[in-house]
């Protein structure tokens, strides 16, 4: 078996690469993350793991990857600063290297004032894009901060998250090439539904000369009712949703939503595709991970290639 | 400036509850400044705890004294003459004042009457902000006079983070974006560019890890 990263594959290989997100289950069932893996083989080329989204303890990350690894799929193991300092940080990387994971997404993480632990100390050691930096030391390198040697490097391809639709618009770029200065090989961005935004974001990247650098993977969610539209426009901030769409989606039978929710995320796709230096799609289908398959073959993108 | 505001008058009430001779201690300096503690403040909780002892038929003896600054030895050993008349101080001074009483009076206890809460600045009336950790490492000469690691939410070095919107910060759009603000002022004097520059990450130890942090200057020693 190759144990290389399958998304670093497809991408150097020049694919236009699919991952998908898998949510580990509030409690310690394995099955959950097992039956996740079932519906999203051989529908994509890597899955995010997240890491307690929205701050609402989860199963870890890395204990969740670990079963997708021994599953056969390719799993990006996703982690959150927001919890962990600088050694369990990097103690972590080196145990998931260890379990034969070779992704990982380096995020802040939604405060945790959101989620079920309110009264949580906030770690914050590192910030996002010293993680990255770290991470690429540690790989590259082989050493810790500090400057300890370490006795194996970890093997990952570095992954950074980019949200084009957050505020101030014209810093957004330069936050992104920060992130791929610090050492990102990939960045999977947040949920595009203002195509016009995103566009002029990676006019933007492209002219600076980033996406030659780091392969961009646009994010796409599909949206399930006019209802979920609205609560991620009004609450949950850095997302940008058009009223056109939500409008799309109060037009149609509630019995339809969902299908016009499947064909919006898979018109996004296409549109996606055409936009210059897009290497791929994250498909964040939350937990609604059944779809996964139907929007990659709607969007034309199976079966999936095989490289290396 | 320390702030701090006044615990809720139940919950003083029943930290005092045990005692029978009590002296209300204000400190005329931070939580004068913000309304907290300082002599003002003191009378008008001595006063209300009078009042509630007495509809409550209690026999308490409740007497109130407002010192410059709880936290300095020099003012606290003012206290020498009449702490013996009391069986506990309520005290109104942050918490270090509090500890500063209790480290020299070691035979009374020392109670809080206010929750101390952060190094910050008056920004209009009845309005403090958070603005200094105290990281005994200033870095607002990077960022713009705006501290990164008292006001961004998540202590970013390398902000803003995806959940900035129109300048406000995604845990609540009451809370600015320090980031927002760094790079709008950076914008202002031409230094934007500085942002590009990865900042490493922070020695902590400089906060925190060696147990409290203390100053020593023999200069200033007699």
């Amino acid at each position: 078996m190759n144990n290389s990263s399958k998304l670093k594959r497809v991408l150097e290989g020049g694919g236009f690469a699919v991952t998908a997100e898998c949510g580990p289950p509030k409690g310690a069932n394995s099955d959950v993350v097992l039956k996740k893996a079932e519906m999203l083989r051989n529908k994509v080329d890597a899955v995010n793991v997240t890491d307690n989204q929205t701050a609402i303890v989860r199963m870890s990350s890395i204990a969740a990857c670990s079963l997708l690894k021994t599953a056969g799929l390719d799993p990006v193991l996703q982690m959150v600063v927001r919890d962990r300092n600088r050694i369990a940080l990097q103690s972590d990387i080196l145990g998931a290297s260890a379990l034969g994971i070779r992704n990982v997404l380096c995020l802040s993480g939604d405060h945790h004032i959101f989620g079920n632990q309110p009264q949580a100390m906030g770690v914050f050691d590192l910030d996002s894009i010293q993680f990255v930096q770290v991470v690429k030391m540690m790989r590259d390198e082989g050493k810790i901060l500090g400057g300890d040697d370490l006795s194996q490097p970890p093997d990952l391809f570095i992954g950074a998250a980019a949200n084009p639709f957050a505020d101030p618009f014209d810093f957004r770029v330069i936050r992104l090439a920060k992130k791929i200065r610090a050492g990102a090989d990939f960045i999977q961005t947040q949920c595009i539904y203002n195509l016009y935004r995103f566009e002029r974001w990676m006019g933007m990247a492209r002219d600076m000369g980033l996406t030659d650098k780091a392969y961009i993977l646009g994010g796409v969610t599909p949206l399930k009712s006019p209802g979920m539209a609205k609560y991620m426009k009004t609450k949950v901030s850095g997302m940008d949703i058009p009223d056109e769409l939500i409008k799309r989606m109060e037009g149609v039978p509630k019995d339809k939503q969902r299908e016009e929710g499947i064909n919006i995320c898979v018109e996004t796709i296409q549109r996606l595709r055409e936009v210059p230096g897009i290497k791929g799609v994250h498909i964040m289908a939350i937990e609604w991970e059944e779809v996964v398959g139907e929007i990659a073959e709607r969007a034309g993108l199976l079966p999936r290639p095989v490289f290396g | 400036m320390i702030t701090g505001e006044q615990k809720p008058i139940d919950e003083i009430r029943e930290m005092i509850a045990p005692y029978k001779r009590i002296l209300v201690l204000g400190c005329a300096s931070c939580v004068a400044e913000c309304a907290a503690g300082g002599e003002k403040e003191t009378a008008m909780l001595a006063s209300t705890l009078r009042i509630a002892a007495k509809m409550k038929g209690e026999d308490v003896l409740i007497e109130e004294k407002t010192l410059d600054r709880q936290c300095v030895r020099d003012f606290v050993i003012l206290l020498d003459d009449i702490i013996e008349k009391y069986d506990a101080v309520l005290s109104l001074g942050c918490g270090a004042g509090v500890q500063a009483v209790a480290e020299m009076f070691t035979e009374v206890p020392i109670i809080p009457a206010i929750n101390t809460e952060f190094l910050g600045e008056t920004r209009d009336q009845g309005y403090w902000l958070e603005s200094c950790l105290g990281c005994g490492d200033c870095m607002l000469h990077h960022f713009g006079g705006i501290c990164p690691v008292a006001r961004c939410s998540k202590q970013l070095f390398n902000g803003p983070c995806g959940g900035a919107m129109d300048g406000r910060c995604e845990i609540n759009p009451d809370v600015e974006c320090a980031w927002h603000l760094i790079v709008d002022r950076l914008t202002k004097f031409g230094a934007l560019d500085r942002l590009e520059n990865i900042y490493p990450p922070k020695d902590w130890s400089k906060k925190q890890g060696g147990g409290p942090r203390k100053i020593v200057r023999e200069d200033q020693q007699k």
